[in-house]
């Protein structure tokens, strides 16, 4: 995460040799340390299958598939104003597509991820110009329609186990790339040797998104397209293509949220209709962890994620219960902690880990900024 | 005259998706307001008429007149304590509060009442039917959903057009500022169309209970049926919803007849069409 500073190019020249100079800023002295804090993090969680049990292994597969999705969805109704409530599409796209490749062409496991998230693009694709017409709240609801159209006709493929769905045997994913290496580097059995290849592939994929969505929200394009949702004609004047920016970031977020789907439905190895469009499994948690943990964030997704894991482990024997309490602390913190969890600390404590707000600040001439 | 009972099928289901589609349009229409538990009040209409009827032991009637009330005042009371505080120029958070809620009454639904099936009762009424033509009958309860659908239009379009709490709405929905200088309470105004909004649904609940079984699950369906009807007919015309509704409807009788599991297929892709082909809709208002 480097320092972005920006002099400003016109004072440079005329300013005497030690006058002070303005400057844009991106980055923190806590965002720093928080980086290097963070590369730590993440070399510590990908040596952890080597001492970590099963079932800790899934509980993250669980936390690093729902971070991204929180991630992408932040970044697209958040930042990119795209109200989407259809997101389960992607990621039933993206799993059907796996399964397809899989049991239809024989595809590796690992090679049909980015082919599934492809698929799920192309469909985007597709179905942008159609929804990008309706306005707005009626965009989420158009969404959800199509993701429901998407999720009807995928339980027509009768080869992809129709309305009942399908399960892909253990022997067809016994010859995928890397669980050979794996087995023999960890001595495990192939079904838990699978779990930890898709927890690293979930794992890179976290970071990958995460770093991929914080250095877009740093560019100039992430100002063009905070600036087409809070006022896309004032955009539009200076210069940002507003309808196209939309349109590429729905294409890419679907890409994305495709892959997620299928390195999701690798582990579970199982699919069907009913759960791999399920509104409540891939848009309604999505939606709370972002909401509690704080829009319009990084750390956001990440703080939500983390309590809904908590809460997961008290609460999800209760089922619907669980909703029921996650869904009313959406709504509570959304009327009186609208910035949500992270939000009202970073206001508090004037904490920014992955900072993306550009400050002007003096620096002395001659001295990098730092 | 299948492919005659095909039409009068879609035309009578297309009544209930109409009375679906009121209160989402009437409320998107004064305060831009989507709210995406409407099918889930819907939901909980039809329980609580359920529960009137049976723990009570009203007459159907009696209960569906006790829970217009209730939801009435419960509409009024989540736009004073929870709407009103999110509304702004932010459509996020609106959407998430009543997204949030769609799911806390589902889910709620599931804890009160399980995931069983249930119906309401309207004795002989449900099964008797109307001959209109030798050899063709008509099930008396899907009539009178359409007949009820179109007398709800022409009550809302009397509420609008020509009271003053009518005119208080258009005014609040043209310009909530000015308005407010002509003393009109904006408050109150966006309360009363919430209440209104969820004392229509309970009609569109009552009409739901008898025709089909229901079960806690169906609600979000009910919204994005309630949501086509209203784009397919257009924008800001009540008749154009009623007009929307009917068309789907059709779309998913001619979907199920030809193959059954098309039913529901059929009628989102007729949304996605006139999306595609007409995206202001096929009966848009005048006015812009």
């Amino acid at each position: 995460m480097s320092v972005e500073s920006i002099p400003i190019p016109a004072s440079r020249k005329q300013r005497p040799a030690d006058a002070p100079v303005w400057q844009v800023r991106v980055g923190t002295r806590l965002s720093r340390v928080a980086a290097v804090a963070g590369i730590a993090l993440i070399v510590a969680l990908a040596a952890l299958p080597a001492i970590a049990s099963r079932n800790l292994i899934q509980d993250l597969i669980f936390v690093f598939t729902m971070l991204t999705l929180a991630q992408l969805w932040n970044v697209l109704a958040g930042w990119g104003g795209l109200i989407s409530v259809g997101q389960q599409a992607f990621v039933g796209l993206g799993a059907y597509a796996l399964f397809a490749g899989i049991v239809m062409a024989g595809l590796d496991p690992v090679a049909a991820i980015p082919l599934a998230g492809l698929f799920a693009a192309l469909i985007a694709a597709v179905l942008g110009p159609l929804l990008f017409r309706l306005e707005g709240p009626y965009f989420a609801i158009g969404s959800w329609v199509a993701a429901e159209a998407l999720r009807l006709i995928c339980a027509q493929f009768k080869s992809l186990g129709g309305g009942t769905g399908m399960s892909i045997l253990p022997g067809e994913l016994s010859q995928m790339v890397g669980l050979k290496a794996v087995q023999a580097l960890l001595g495990l059995r192939p079904a838990a040797a699978r779990d930890v290849l898709v927890y690293w592939l979930a794992l890179l994929l976290a970071v990958l998104i995460t770093l991929g969505i914080y250095a877009f929200m740093r560019s100039h394009h992430g100002l063009a397209l905070a600036a087409s949702r809070d006022n896309a004609a004032a955009a539009r004047s200076v210069g940002v293509r507003t309808a196209r920016t939309r349109h590429v970031l729905w294409i890419a977020v679907a890409f994305a949220t495709g892959m997620v789907g299928a390195v999701v439905y690798l582990q579970k190895a199982r699919i069907s209709p009913d759960a791999a469009f399920s509104v409540t499994d891939w848009t309604a948690y999505v939606i709370f962890i972002v909401v509690i943990g704080g829009v319009r964030t990084i750390e956001g997704p990440m703080v939500g994620v983390l309590l809904l894991w908590g809460l997961v482990t008290y609460l999800a024997q209760y089922g619907s219960l669980y909703l029921v309490v996650l869904g009313t602390l959406a709504i509570l913190i959304m009327l009186f902690m609208p910035n949500g969890v992270w939000g009202a600390a970073a206001r508090r404590w004037q904490l920014q880990l992955f900072p993306t707000r550009r400050r002007l600040g003096r620096s002395e001439s001659g001295r990098m900024p730092f | 005259m299948s492919g005659f009972d095909t039409i009068i099928e879609g035309v009578l289901l297309g009544g209930v998706y109409a009375l679906f589609a009121l209160g989402l349009s009437l409320i998107f229409g004064i305060m831009r307001l989507v709210n995406l538990a409407h099918g889930d009040l819907i939901l909980l209409a039809a329980y609580l008429v359920l529960s009137a009827t049976t723990a009570l032991g009203l007459p159907l009637a009696a209960a569906s007149l006790l829970v217009v009330i209730a939801m009435f005042v419960l509409g009024f009371v989540l736009q004073r304590l929870v709407l009103e505080r999110v509304l702004g120029n932010d459509i996020l958070p609106p959407l998430l509060v009543t997204f949030g809620l769609s799911i806390v009454i589902q889910n709620g639904l599931l804890l009160g009442y399980g995931a069983d099936s249930r119906r309401l009762q309207a004795g002989a009424f449900e099964s008797s039917s109307v001959a209109l033509a030798p050899g063709l009958s008509v099930g008396l309860a899907p009539l009178t959903a359409l007949v009820t659908a179109v007398a709800a239009v022409a009550l809302l379009q009397l509420i609008f057009y020509r009271t003053s709490l009518g005119r208080a709405f258009r005014a609040t929905a043209d310009n909530p500022e000015i308005a407010q200088l002509m003393g009109i309470n904006e408050r109150n105004v966006y309360a009363i169309a919430v209440g209104l909004s969820l004392a229509v649904s309970v009609i569109a609940a009552v009409v739901l209970g008898i025709r089909a079984s229901f079960d806690p699950s169906i609600g979000p369906a009910r919204l994005l049926y309630a949501f086509e009807a209203v784009i397919i007919g257009g924008l800001g015309s009540l008749w154009g919803t009623l007009a929307g509704g009917i068309v789907l409807g059709l779309a998913q009788a001619i979907g199920g007849r030809i193959n059954p599991e098309w039913q529901i297929l059929a009628g989102h892709l007729a949304f996605l069409t006139v999306l595609m082909v007409r995206p202001r809709g096929l009966f848009p208002a005048r006015r812009t």
